[in-house]
Formats: structure tokens, sequence, C-alpha cells
């Protein structure tokens, strides 16, 4: 079975949730919709005070290079635009819109026919990718549409698309490819004429068999298509080793999987993408896994974007009093969220909950030059001189070090038999170095 | 004697003449004839090598002095009006005395004025918390209170108090600055030491809107404007829903800190209030 070849870990899976269907989380009363929901420049808005907007109506624009639109998730009125708590306790502008009645715009299909015929020609279809505001599901939010724009000079070989979900936990992807198996391959279709390849492959994590099967059978009619199981490993659903499982390549230090040949995507933003083209749904809802110690019905919901977490957690059954820690993504590379009040953004895969007794980090102890950290990294990194360079403040060496490859998957401080804190370090070091580097340009 | 150690001398001894010789011929050949005020201004300062004064440490301040022929814009923050004095006799300069500055702290987010809604279990870093998240009491402008100030410090002036979570500088510091790079927040100020050490300040930078900034923190600036407008001086400005306390400007009266309505200004080494002025005070609240 494939996998890739440096280092990695197996975390217990804990896949609660995995035969939980996709569940329809009712409208909320009102929604907040950060203006910030993908990497690079914020949305600029395009409604204010007392605009009444309808489901799928463009609110924001995403001007810069690297921005995406924003539609609103609902029909209602915009409260005001001010700003809001984001997932880490700072306020951003944020659009506020009260609920009133549900009426979408015309445009949108909203018949669960499905439309397996592709009519768009490739640039088409990425002008319909970037209108409807599409960005990276897998967790990232990547613009999808800059994605599919092949630099001049390079070209692309493979589509990969990632059905691996290796965070413990999580779930949201899985059970995606269970129930719309013909609108990923569909999505993975318009992908391929997009980018002009030939080949797609989609990886699948071997403790998804039904998944694999399901695929493959859908994918039989269409030869360039090939669905291939992967051995279980985290972080076997980063970028770089994904492309290392499935055909081997090592992307360069630095430098994106074009380089390659490779363009990787997510079977979620696949799946987005078929609605986008086929249905001309932007995005406006995503599926989110609720799971944890915490969650008395770990679940799948489908969500409006800009929803309260705290909805999710009450439809789910959760225990405030019990709880310690409320992580936005799964355990691994998820972000402990600054209040259940945050709402729901392009880039929530899940939420994950956990109780007091888990949610602690164990005391650090001295580093024992064990070298576990080492042969974990994914990256071929040396995470605990990392660490070390970073907390001493030598990021000249950090930078020599290549700690700006680091992916941040966290494989190093979850082996640390010391319990130390190596990746919050190198993140700091990541920021450090990048700084310096910003300010030797200017 | 033993002809091996008769041979052993010799051949030392030798070898030790030969090296003198050639450290002296090559001393007299390379001699860089270097100002002797620089040795006598370095031995004035305090070398401390801190950077406070701009330069990279104290014989790289003492080479400019003397390169540049001028003590205009040069003042040894660590050493004071003192080490100036002292370096301007050496110099045969007239010295302007810089005032004396002092770190301020402004915040006062305590544990009891800006309760924890969360707790952090990451690194002790004020930088890898402020890019992680707001912090434990939510204001995105407030002290971390991790101590990256107190690392920062090689005079042994700030440290954090553990009732109040919060730095506190005591008459140690030299003002060198140090401390006000490290936060990251950027809540340190280097403000004059005042007459008689007493100061004015808004213990504050929160420049969100007053109802954002109260929910978090009881004694944030709200940015009402109530000290603008009761300064005689002009000395107070508001920008971004926040006052800020021109130094220079400002007389000490202690007018803006009897109105302001979340005690966000503070007076530090004034001596208590006449009674009457405090009723008054307590009545006009």
């Amino acid at each position: 079975m494939k996998t890739f070849a440096i280092g990695g870990v197996h975390p217990q899976e804990n896949k609660f949730s995995a035969s939980s269907p996709i569940e329809v989380l009712p409208i909320p009363a009102k929604v907040f919709i950060p203006l910030s929901q993908s990497l690079g420049v914020p949305s600029k808005p395009l409604v204010k005070k007392g605009d009444e907007v309808k489901i799928g109506q463009m609110i924001a624009a995403g001007e810069a290079l690297i921005s995406s639109n924003l539609h609103s998730p609902v029909s209602g009125k915009v409260e005001k635009v001010d700003d809001y708590i984001d997932a880490s306790g700072y306020r951003r502008p944020a659009i506020f819109i009260t609920v009133e009645g549900e009426e979408w715009i015309p445009e949108i299909d909203t018949s669960p026919d499905f439309i397996g015929e592709i009519t768009l020609e490739g640039p088409a279809i990425i002008q319909k990718i970037k209108e409807m505001g599409i960005v990276g599901m897998g967790g990232a939010t990547f613009p999808t549409h800059v994605k599919l724009m092949i630099p001049p000079g390079k070209k692309a070989e493979y589509l990969i698309i990632n059905g691996v979900e290796c965070e413990p936990y999580l779930t949201s992807d899985h059970r995606l490819m269970l129930e719309k198996p013909a609108e990923i391959i569909t999505g993975i279709r318009l992908l391929m004429k997009a980018l002009g390849v030939e080949k797609a492959i989609i990886g699948i994590e071997n403790n998804k068999p039904d998944a694999i099967e399901l695929l493959s059978k859908t994918a039989a009619d269409y030869p360039g298509i090939e669905v291939v199981p992967l051995k279980v490993k985290y972080p076997q659903g980063g970028e770089k080793q994904l492309i290392a499982a499935l055909t081997g390549r090592e992307v360069p230090s630095g430098k994106l999987p074009i380089e390659v040949g490779c363009v990787v995507q997510n079977v979620g933003t696949a799946f987005a993408v078929y609605e986008a083209v086929q249905k001309n749904k932007p995005l406006i809802e995503r599926i989110v896994t609720v799971t944890g110690s915490n969650i008395s019905q770990p679940s799948n919901f489908l969500v409006r974007i800009g929803t309260p977490i705290i909805t999710l957690l009450e439809k789910a059954g959760w225990n405030p009093e019990k709880a310690g820690k409320i992580i936005n993504g799964g355990p691994m590379m998820g972000k402990a969220l600054f209040s259940p009040e945050v709402p729901l953004v392009k880039g929530t895969s899940g939420i994950l909950v956990l109780n007091r007794d888990e949610a602690y980090r164990e005391k650090t102890e001295p580093c024992i030059r064990c070298a576990k950290c080492i042969s974990v990294c994914p990256m071929g990194l040396q995470p605990y001189l990392l660490a070390r360079v970073s907390e001493i403040g030598r990021f000249d060496i950090a930078e020599n070090e290549y700690i700006l490859d680091c992916i941040e998957c966290g494989s190093c401080q979850y082996t640390c038999p010391s319990a130390r804190p190596l990746l919050d370090h190198i993140r700091l070091g990541k920021y450090k170095v990048n700084q310096i580097i910003r300010s030797r340009k200017n | 004697m033993n002809a091996t150690i008769l041979f052993s001398v010799i051949t030392l001894v030798s070898i030790g003449i030969l090296s003198a010789g050639i450290l002296y011929v090559v001393a007299q050949k390379f001699y860089v004839a270097e100002d002797p005020r620089i040795e006598i201004i370095s031995e004035v300062l305090p070398q401390a090598n801190c950077g406070g004064c701009g330069y990279a440490g104290c014989k790289n301040f003492a080479e400019s002095i003397v390169s540049s022929g001028t003590l205009e814009g040069f003042n040894c923050p660590v050493g004071g009006a003192e080490v100036m004095k002292k370096i301007g006799e050496i110099m045969g300069l007239e010295v302007k005395i810089a005032e004396p500055m002092i770190a301020v702290v402004r915040c006062n987010g305590t544990h009891a004025h800006a309760p924890s809604k969360i707790s952090y279990q990451g690194v002790d870093s004020c930088l890898f918390a402020h890019i992680t998240f707001s912090g434990e009491g939510g204001c995105p402008y407030g002290c971390l209170g991790l101590g990256d100030c107190v690392k920062s410090c090689q005079f042994d002036a700030i440290h954090i108090n553990p009732e109040t979570g919060l730095p506190e500088v005591n008459d140690k510091c030299t003002a060198c600055g140090a401390c006000v790079k490290a936060c990251p927040r950027g809540i340190i100020e280097l403000r004059p030491r005042g007459k008689k050490d007493r100061r004015i300040f808004v213990s504050c930078i929160n420049k969100e809107k007053g109802a954002a900034a109260k929910k978090n923190c009881e004694v944030a600036c709200i940015g009402c404007g109530k000290c603008v407008q009761v300064c005689p001086f002009e000395a107070i400005k508001l920008e971004n829903n926040l006052a800020y306390i021109d130094p220079q400007k400002c007389k000490l009266c202690r007018k803006c800190v009897e109105v302001c309505p979340t005690n966000a200004i503070h007076e530090i080494n004034f001596p208590p209030r006449k009674p009457a002025q405090a009723e008054a005070t307590e009545a006009g609240a």
C-alpha cells in the first residue's frame, strides 16, 4: 500500500461520527460573515446597513489577486458592517445579517437533479469558480481559481484529489464522498478540464474502504480518474506528502506543487466546484464534523457560512460544564477557539470539543536528544533544533535550517517524550523569519 | 648540568627572543593611531552595552562621539546627566542635559479589571501569544503578562507582579528602551520622569470603540473625550478612540484624572488630594 516515505505518525483515529449521515442544520436567526475568509487580502463589502439581501447574492468582492468573493448564505437584512471576534479573539470586520424568510436569487438551480454534462470550456470554468468564491475546503482556504491558473512555462500533468482526511476525529470529507460521489467525480472532471490535464488521482486512506469502493465504481466510466488507497498515516493530507505518496515526486524546498506537475485539490473543493459550475451555487454552506469526548451525538452537519459555532454545539449535544477546549479543525492542526460565539467560516472542516480532563498540556521536561521528532518530521527537518534556535532568538540559523519548510503538522510535538512545546517555538520562529525576509526585501 | 636541559633552555629562550623581535617590528609597522579620548570616554561609560543610546555598545558610542566631534544627539540614558557632563569635559564641549526618562507600562488590565475568559497554555512568550490570540482577558491591545519585557531588561528594573499579572517598573530603570522594543503590542513607552518623579499618563492603548474596549476591561480608555475638554493646556489628543497625553505640554494639573469615567488616567507620586477636593470628585462622579 502506498504512502509517503519520510516521517509521519499514526494517532488514534477516533472517527466517532463516520456513520452519521450529513444532517442539514436549520438556518440561524442571525449570521456573521467575516470579510477575511480566505488566504490573502480580505474582501471588500458591497452592502451597507439596511440593505436587503437574498441567498446567493454577492455581498463582498475579492478584488486583489489572492482574495475571494463572498455571498450571502441567508436572505434578510444587513444589520451592520462592523468588527466581530474571529477564532483567535481579535476583532475583524464582518457583515452582520438578520435572517428574514428564505429567498434565493433566481440564477441558482436549487433542484436536487444531478447534472453530469459539462458545457463550459476551461477558462469559463475558472471564471465561474472565481465568481462563486470557491476556496480550498481542506482548511487552508487558498482561493481555488488562483491555484488553477498555471504560471507560464509550467505544465500540469496530474490533478491530485485529496480524500485522505488524515486528521483524527474528522469525517466531513468521508461523509461527502459516501453521499455525493457522482457530484465529486463531475467536480473533478471540471477541474481536469480547467487545468487541461488528462489524469486525476484520488488518494483515500484505507480506513475508509466504503468510500474507496464507491468512488472507484463511480469513476469507472472515466479512464483518466484513478482512485488509489493509501496506508493510514498522518499528515498524508499535506499537499507535499500526498504528492509524494501518489506519484513518488518530491516538491523542492520553497516551491509549489506545480513544479513537479501537480495541482492538489480537496474532495470538498471538487464538490463545491460542481455546485458552482453546474448549479450556479456560490460557496455559502459546507459540511462540518462536530465531535469529541464532550459531544453526546457526534455529527456531520451541512451548515450555512456565518452560523455561530455554538448553534452546532448545542445541536450536537455538548456539555459546557465539562468542556475544556473547543478546537477549530482536528486535534493535530486545529487551533483552539477563543469563544463558541465565533462564526463558522469557509475553512471550518470540523469542531472538536474535548473534555477538561483531556485538554491539557503535559509538564515540559528537558530535551533528551532522542531524535524522535526528527524521525517523524514529514519534511525531513530537525524540530528540536528549530525550536531551540527560535527560543534563543537565533533566527539566522532557523532560516538556514529550512524552518519555512515546516508545514506545522505537529507530529514532532505529538511524539516528543518530554512534551516539549516544539511547534509553538517553531511557529514563532517562522513568524520572525518571515518578518526578517520581508524587511530584507524592503 | 644535564645537556638535555641546557639544550631546551637555549632553544626556548632563542625562540622567545626571536618572537619578541617579530612582535616589536610588527607593532611598529602596523601601528593604528587611536584617539586616546575614545579609551577615556569608554572608561566613563557604564559599560552596560545595552544599546539604549542607539549605538552598538559603549565602545561604539565613544567612537561615534569622538569621530563626529559633537555631542548633539548623543545621550547615554543609563549614565544620565552625570556621565554626559564628564564626557563633555573630556571633549571640551557644552552638554545639553537630556530630560531623564522612565519606562511606563500603559495597561491596567489586571486580573481584577480584565478577568480571564480563557486560559493560555502555550509557551511563555508574549510574541507567540500575540500572534496566536487576543489575550486571556480578550483585549487585543492589552498586556499578555508573559514577560518578554522582563527578559529583555538588563537592569532588573521591570518585573511581573503576580497579583495583577502586569509588569511594574522600579527605580532602577535607565530608559534604555529594550522593553519598549520587546513588547509585541507596544504597550511600554518612554516618558519623562517629570518634576519630583510625578507623572500623568493614560494607562491604556486600546483603539477599539468604547463599548468594545469596556467589554473586556473596566479601566479601558473609551475615547469619551472628557479629558480633552477639561485640559487647560491642550496637552491631550484623542485619536482612534484613544486619549494620549503629551508629556511636553502637560503641566501635571491632574484635572483629567478627576474626570476620567473609567480611571484610565493615572497619576504617579502625587501627594494625596485634599479631602474637600476628593469629596467634590466623588460627588461629580
